[in-house]
């Protein structure tokens, strides 16, 4: 029997807020713990939340850039549980009036365009961070109350590609839009897997079996295919998966059993009294609308229909936000895009993987770009020095034309300088002469390396070429 | 004893502007009164002698200087929800021995911005929960009035340091009828004001959909005063509402008139087994409206009769989230175990009183998957046509007519083995609370044997001007505020 996996991700992005979801505390990653509390979120009795409405428009902005309707009329609810990570022992959520409802995603997975479909997005707060020692539990209240919103997708996939992917795709387009850093290390991004097996055939989904809390795509990856095997072999043996939540062991490679479904959490969800209901005028949907960004699947297209650029190089560019950013503001000081495409594609890539560094600080600006590739074009020197120019700027600082003064790199056009390097490559290599003037039109091209090392490689390549090729064929 | 402490609000405010008396000399008189007889009355948890002497020398200086703000040098007591920076707040629980307010309530603010010096915490039922303050684990309060009567609850501390002179006005919090019913009891003025004027952040939440802060005192014009002072949009509270506040204090008169005033009399609110001298006490009060011009219509409130049920569920409900945070991880009492769980357990089974403990699993119980929907969401249902009944009612009146309470005062430990029939007690307060509308409660005769008996003056959402007009005149034409205890 042929089986089949359906997979869904219920995805969790911390906002880019300057202040938690109900109170105006700060959160700092990294700070001191325990330093960017108040009573709030530190669930002090009496105190009470108060709407953060950056967050809602971030919520709602994040909707409508998935595609979803934003709800004009969504409310809180308290999800109750027991657990020193969440300091009233009841989280703040919104359970069955959502900010954002429906949504869908297309995306390449593997050269196959594939639309996935999302449920819902909904806002709630963060928990606070548990740390275990030796004999003691320490609780970090910072992350408790940021600004956290779950993303999550309808059974849609079947495969890791396909999460990984979807995934990917939600990661960029959060990062495009302003809505979150999704900086996964730090936690601002962690998904929950649903993972099912069923017959080929079959209309009713499997077992469901959540695994729970990982940030890291590799590790969702492995999760994910541990999971759909364990179902398979189970089913293939004629045993039956259990509804159950389990967690995933990077080091072992393994899912494990946290809770079964008999001690599934009762979360005796119920409307939040301290909090009055979300209303949303549509003029205000439609303003966030108007200030949407620009997603990269967009500028893709624009890359490759106004600007003329291959389809690689726009994926390439735009496959993370700072690096399109950075192409961008190169853009408004040239209007050669292949150039500086493949400046970012080449030296900028190597030399950031080189130096561990990201593009935006890189001494090469978007402007110093600009100014190599204007001198290129101008022919004042070479693609070669152009090359140079990138890497001592990159190294060291310097403006591109200061820099080819300095260092004598403008390329020679002068004819009688040229002149001299081509007769004196030609005196001295009669053999290849002789063997283009044979037909063989490949050997110029030592007689033109001789020149361009006699000239140092300031020669501008071109003009030797005409030269030599006016000599020869006379 | 220039006995400054049996006086008024407005009473001492003259005193002060005219430089007959100091807000020291009043707390010393208050003082006094609180050492003569709060061994027998037991209002106090805390008493903050030196900060309220402290705070009196700087409202006499303030006023040397000057000011002239509207409770300037004024005592008064705070019931042991609310937090004070500095201060325990212990809700009379176990669980909450130790912590200390990091915070002043917007209400406490509002008090210092006003002038008032904070005397000290008084006794309430644990974390609000009960009618008669028996359910407090630091300490018995009884009736100024007769030492073997309870003084109501929860803010029994409250009514009853108000009602033995032990503080001059008092801060109270109403979710069932926690203001009303003791001020009743004790022969006091109490106002639940209606839901979103008074802001509730820094009260420890009970039930967050019914809780409002309230005035305890001596006469209508005092509560008036204060209501003022409490009142106004605090953005630290979602459920604060964003209006104007009117001058309360001034717009009461000497008019005493009632002409062109229509009261609603509801039947139901003359409830089975109601004592008949509470009744009559009542009907009096009515009757002396109209003859101070008002003219009485019959009307209905229909669904009260289920007020008691869908309060026992939405209260409990609420209570379960808000009381989850007593945990002993962050604050307050506790008792270790191998794990989070076992830590919380233990803890929360020393610290909680019984009858915490039951409304924590009635509420529970009420949310749980599959009893949702027939209790809380149909307990939901309810509370609107409850509120509808009110709607209704004010299109024939501007104020309801009712008693507070079906009997007087009754005995400590009467109803202590019988939490049904205390829940029962509350069945003309409760409609008020779900409705979110507003209610004041004030003295309008003794039984015979000697215990206050209170009128309610129930007013549509937002309409305390008309409640505390028709109370004031009441009371200007009646003597029964006048009154004192004989405390033995
Ligand atoms: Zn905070």
């Amino acid at each position: 029997m042929q089986y089949e996996a359906t997979i869904g991700l219920e995805t969790h992005v911390m906002q880019k807020t300057n202040t938690k979801m109900f109170c105006a505390c700060k959160y700092e990653y990294g700070a001191e713990p325990n330093t960017h509390v108040c009573p709030v979120c530190l669930g002090y009795p009496g105190a009470l939340p108060v709407m953060n409405e950056k967050a809602i428009e971030l919520c709602c902005k994040a909707g409508l850039l998935l595609g979803c309707e934003i709800n004009p009329y969504s409310k809180w609810d308290r999800k109750n549980y027991f657990y020193p990570d969440m300091a009233k022992n009841y989280q703040i959520t919104q359970a069955d009036q959502p900010l954002c409802l429906g949504g869908q995603l297309t995306v390449d997975v593997d050269g196959e365009m594939k639309t996935f479909t999302i449920e819902r997005i909904h806002q709630e707060e963060n928990a606070a961070k548990n740390t275990h020692v030796a004999g003691a539990s320490l609780v970090d209240y910072n992350r408790a109350g940021t600004a956290l919103m779950e993303i999550v997708s309808n059974p849609c996939m079947h495969s890791a590609e396909d999460a990984l992917a979807y995934m990917t795709a939600v990661k960029q387009i959060m990062q495009y839009g302003g809505i979150s850093n999704c900086d996964q290390e730090k936690g601002q991004m962690r998904s929950d897997v649903n993972v099912s097996v069923r017959p080929v055939g079959q209309k009713e989904l499997g077992a469901k079996v959540e695994i729970k809390n990982m940030n890291s795509f590799a590790f969702i990856k492995e999760a994910i295919e541990y999971e759909i095997d364990r179902q398979t072999a189970l089913l293939e043996s004629g045993g039956t998966v259990d509804q159950e939540t389990r967690g995933y062991d990077p080091d072992r490679g393994e899912t494990f059993t946290q809770r079964t479904k008999e001690n599934a959490h009762d979360y005796r969800y119920f409307p939040e009294p301290d909090l009055m209901p979300v209303k949303i005028p549509a003029e205000q949907i439609e303003q966030w609308r108007s200030e949407l960004p620009e997603l990269p699947a967009q500028r893709r297209v624009r890359y490759v229909q106004e600007l003329g650029l291959p389809e690689y190089d726009a994926g390439v560019l735009t496959a993370d936000m700072a690096t399109s950013d950075w192409f961008e503001q190169a853009m408004r000081h040239t209007k050669n895009a292949k150039a500086v495409s493949n400046f970012i594609m080449g030296e900028m890539m190597r030399l950031l993987s080189e130096q561990n560094c990201s593009i935006s600080e890189s001494n090469v600006t978007p402007e110093k770009l600009a100014g190599i590739v204007a001198l290129i074009d101008a022919k004042t020197i070479s693609t070669g020095a152009g090359k140079q120019v990138f890497e001592i700027i990159f190294n060291d600082g310097g403006d591109p034309k200061a820099i080819v003064e300095e260092r004598g790199m403008a390329q020679v056009s002068d004819d009688s300088a040229l002149e001299g390097w081509a007769d004196e490559a030609i005196a001295n290599n009669p053999k290849p002469v002789e063997e283009y003037k044979a037909g063989n039109p490949a050997s110029i091209n030592f007689l033109m390396g001789q020149v361009m090392k006699a000239s140092r490689g300031k020669a501008n390549p071109g003009a030797v070429m005409q030269m030599l090729k006016q000599k020869l064929d006379r | 004893m220039a006995d400054l402490h049996k006086l008024t609000i407005y009473e001492l405010s003259e005193k002060l502007a005219a430089g007959a008396c100091t807000s020291v000399d009043i707390v010393n008189d208050v003082l006094a009164s609180i050492d003569a007889t709060d061994g027998k009355v037991g209002a106090y948890l805390t008493i903050d002698r030196a900060s309220a002497l402290e705070q009196a020398k700087v409202a006499d200086a303030l006023r040397a200087e000057g000011s002239t703000l509207p409770m300037l040098g004024i005592p008064v007591a705070i019931k042991d929800l609310l937090n004070v920076k500095g201060q325990p707040c212990t809700c009379s629980s176990k669980i909450l021995e130790g912590y200390t307010a990091p915070y002043d309530a917007t209400v406490i603010a509002k008090l210092r911005e006003a002038g008032t010096v904070l005397l000290g915490r008084v006794n309430m039922d644990e974390f609000a929960m009960g009618s008669s303050t028996e359910n407090a684990a630091l300490g018995k309060t009884s009736n100024p009035w007769n030492l073997k009567h309870v003084p109501g609850g929860s803010s029994g501390g409250s009514a009853a340091c108000v009602a033995a002179d032990e503080a001059i006005a008092a801060l109270g919090s109403d979710t069932g009828g926690s203001i009303r019913q003791p001020a009743a009891f004790c022969g006091c003025v109490g106002v639940k004001p209606t839901y979103g004027r008074v802001s509730r952040y820094g009260l420890t939440a009970f039930a967050s959909s019914l809780d409002q802060i309230g005035p305890i005192s001596k006469t209508v014009k005092d509560s008036a005063l204060l209501l003022e002072v409490l009142c106004g949009h605090d953005k630290m509270d979602s459920s604060s509402i964003d209006m104007d506040v009117p001058a309360f204090g001034k717009s009461l008169t000497a008019d005493t008139s009632l002409a062109g005033i229509k009261l609603g009399l509801p039947k139901e609110y003359f409830v089975e087994g109601m004592d008949p001298e509470v009744e009559k006490t009542v009907r009096d009060a009515v009757d002396h409206c109209k003859s101070l011009g008002a003219e009485i219509v019959d009307v209905s409130l229909p669904h009260s009769k289920y007020a008691i049920a869908v309060y026992y569920i939405i209260a409990t409900a609420e209570a379960s989230a808000n009381l989850a945070r007593f945990d002993g991880i962050r604050y307050g009492l506790r008792v270790d175990g191998k794990d989070p769980i076992e830590l919380y357990g233990k803890t929360r089974a020393v610290g909680f009183g019984s009858e915490v403990k039951r409304r924590i699993i009635l509420g529970t119980y009420v949310l749980s998957s599959g009893y949702y929907d027939a209790y809380y969401l149909k307990a939901q249902k309810v509370r609107t046509l409850i509120r509808n009944d009110f709607t209704a009612a004010f299109k024939q009146c501007d104020a309801i007519l009712a008693p507070v309470t079906p009997t007087p005062a009754y005995k400590l430990g009467e109803k202590t083995d019988d939490p049904l029939k205390m829940y029962l007690d509350d069945i003309l307060t409760t409609p008020v609370n779900l409705a979110g509308n507003c209610a004041l409660s004030l003295p309008c005769g003794f039984s015979s044997s000697g215990l206050p008996i209170g009128l309610q003056i129930i007013g549509d959402s937002f309409a305390e001007e008309t409640i505390l007009k028709i109370g004031h005149a009441y009371e200007q034409t009646t003597e029964w505020h006048t009154r004192k205890p004989e405390i033995s």
